[in-house]
């Protein structure tokens, strides 16, 4: 049997293999090609960019759990026009596709951000109104359906980019939400964000992040995504971008059989840079091993009882 | 300048005091780019998260790197049951390191507090004789590298917080002595915040250079995530950097320590 091909398409856009480094862990693409060319990766969504530059929260901003992590960084990015000067020309002379990745403080913010995107040669926009650590544009557009309508909307109408909604897990009911953004013009879904958590010292009885409560994520949060991309598979039509908690080529497939058109790796690139390049290799040699032609054929093919 | 990720033999293993561990890798790639200074990123098997320790001496010739850490919490704890001939996983050498003048000149002062110790005795082997070396521990029992400064020729001072040897108290009295006698060129400190703000005082107050390394919770450790951050004055303007990439290695004047 020849080379199975693992390329996946998502709204238009091709990837050389479903592996995106995921928002906020990878940067913008400069910091890990020291070990391995970024073009090993199918994606980057790059670190969660504002209109204009933001500073983040006081330190600590990160805390350790049992298999996992809660942050708090608060979105610190040199805002849009860096990103379009300084990384974008750089990403884009690579073989790799370029996602960005987009917060506001209000519908404005968004739909700014997005029309001065639409304008570059980026390849899709992730928004991002899923961010459990600043006190505006962050969860607060995620949590209901009209809020995540709303901004979706107001982006859909500001730029002709595919544009992928990720989505809080921070829900009652996360398909609800999905459906909403998928009604106004959404292209893709992305899931899961980080889950609220919290850790306190118990010996100066202080929180550990200096926000108090900051976002979950690592291999502690795996199984509830899997869920959750599962059931959002199954309540709309547009692809769905799973990630949470995945560490390893099983974990990759695990999420795609659930309904992951393709995954994004975040956390577990801090315990080992090479999870994402493993990941990729790993996936291509499940579907050799078993007699798989296109990795498309896995996705949602979990068979539930 | 570039890192490596890999695992690297242990070739040795001492207790240098209570909970305090020195390890000694052959990792030639990593050694011959280290600068004094820099850290690196070490794995503890079963933890999400790498744990960040100075690079205490660094030998380009055999091809080695050393490392002295304290057990904390687990994942030192966990690093520290790695044996002689037990590979290690880190991710070296990372950040940016002291600034060592190829050729020294005047007297450099070194100040560490308690784990702080470590990451500066590169620069004593560097400055030898031209070089005082004031360390500050909570007792006589916690006390570690005394002797390998002494060894590398510098001038070693050691401060105990309860007396148990050396001066009784901080390491203020004695940077003050020292500062006062006028032939310092260099300040480097490394150690708790307290003490990293009184010695850039005090070179600032001296008309010193000084270079202070900090210490923030990490996720990465290559400057991706932006957990790392610290503010400082730089250009006339206030800036939030990164620990792990933009330092851990500052200029004392720069840093906003509260
Ligand atoms: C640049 C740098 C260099 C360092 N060099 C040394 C050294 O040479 N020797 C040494 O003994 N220690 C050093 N430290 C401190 C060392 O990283 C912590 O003591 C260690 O991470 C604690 O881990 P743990 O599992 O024992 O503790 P836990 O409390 O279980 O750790 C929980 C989490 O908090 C983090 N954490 C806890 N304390 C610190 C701290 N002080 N700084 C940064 N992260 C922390 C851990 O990395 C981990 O992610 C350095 C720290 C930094 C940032
Ligand atoms: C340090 C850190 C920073 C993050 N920053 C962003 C961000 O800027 N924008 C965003 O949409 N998601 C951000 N996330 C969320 C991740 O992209 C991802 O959704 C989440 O961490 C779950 O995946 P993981 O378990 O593989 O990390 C961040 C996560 C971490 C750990
Ligand atoms: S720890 Fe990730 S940027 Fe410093």
């Amino acid at each position: 049997m020849s080379r199975p091909d693992i390329s996946v398409n998502i709204c238009g856009v091709r990837l050389k293999n479903p592996i995106i480094a995921a928002s906020g862990t990878y940067g913008f693409g400069e910091e890990y090609t020291d070990l391995y060319p970024l073009e090993k990766l199918g994606g980057i969504s790059c670190k969660g960019t504002t209109l204009l530059p933001k500073d983040g929260n006081i330190p600590p901003r990160i805390a350790e759990t049992p298999s996992g992590i809660l942050n708090s960084v608060g979105l610190q990015n040199p805002g849009v026009e860096h990103f379009i000067n300084e990384d974008l020309p750089r990403l884009k002379r690579q073989d790799i596709a370029v996602i960005a990745n987009i917060a506001g403080a209000s519908i404005e913010d968004y739909e700014k951000t997005a029309a001065r995107l639409d304008e570059t040669d980026v390849d899709m926009i992730e928004l991002n109104i899923s961010c459990p650590n600043v006190k505006q544009g962050g969860a607060t557009w995620g949590v209901t359906c009209a809020g995540a309508a709303s901004v979706t909307k107001a982006v859909r109408n500001a730029t002709k980019k595919p544009i992928m909604v990720k989505l809080t897990p921070n829900v009652t009911d996360i398909t609800e939400i999905a459906k909403a953004v998928e009604a106004e013009g959404a292209d893709a879904v992305s899931l899961i964000n980080t889950l609220l958590g919290m850790r306190i010292d118990i010996h100066t009885r202080r929180p550990i992040l200096h926000n108090n409560v900051g976002g979950l994520s690592g291999p502690a949060v795996f199984p509830v995504a899997v869920r959750m991309v599962w059931q959002v598979h199954n309540a709309v039509k547009i692809p769905v971008i799973g990630m949470g908690g995945i560490a390893s080529a099983e974990d990759a497939v695990e999420m795609m059989l659930a309904g992951a058109s393709a995954v994004q790796i975040g956390t577990a690139i801090f315990t080992d840079p090479y999870v994402p390049v493993k990941a990729a290799e790993g996936i291509e040699k499940y579907l050799s091993d078993n007699g798989i032609e296109k990795i498309g054929d896995i996705v949602g093919q979990v068979k539930p009882w | 300048m570039s890192y490596f990720c890999g695992s690297y033999p242990i070739i040795e293993k001492t207790a240098l005091a209570g909970q305090i561990y020195s390890y000694t890798l052959h990792c030639p790639e990593a050694a011959e780019q280290a600068q004094t200074g820099q850290f690196v990123q070490i794995k503890a098997e079963g933890y999400t998260l790498r744990r960040p320790i100075s690079i205490c001496s660094a030998d380009k010739e055999k091809g080695t790197l050393r490392l002295v850490f304290e057990v904390r919490g687990g994942g030192t704890d966990k690093i520290s049951r790695l044996n002689v001939g037990e590979l290690m996983d880190i991710i070296a050498p990372l950040g940016k390191g002291f600034t060592v003048p190829e050729k020294p000149e005047g007297r450099a002062l070194i100040v560490g507090g308690g784990i702080g110790a470590p990451p500066m005795l590169d620069i004593a082997k560097k400055y030898g004789e031209s070089c005082t070396a004031i360390l500050g521990f909570r007792s006589f029992d916690r006390i570690i590298l005394d002797k390998d400064y002494a060894a590398a020729g510098a001038n070693t001072v050691i401060c105990t917080d309860d007396g148990s040897y050396g001066i009784k108290g901080t390491i203020a009295a004695p940077l003050k002595v020292e500062l006062d006698k006028g032939d310092i060129s260099r300040v480097y400190a490394c150690g708790p915040i307290p003490m990293l703000k009184a010695a850039a005082q005090a070179a600032k107050d001296a008309g010193v250079d000084c270079e202070v390394s900090l210490e923030q919770r990490m996720g990465c450790g290559v400057g991706a995530c932006v957990v790392c951050a610290c503010t400082v004055i730089r250009d006339g303007r206030r800036q939030v950097l990164r620990v792990c990439k933009d330092g851990p290695v500052f200029k004392g004047s720069e840093v906003v320590f509260d």
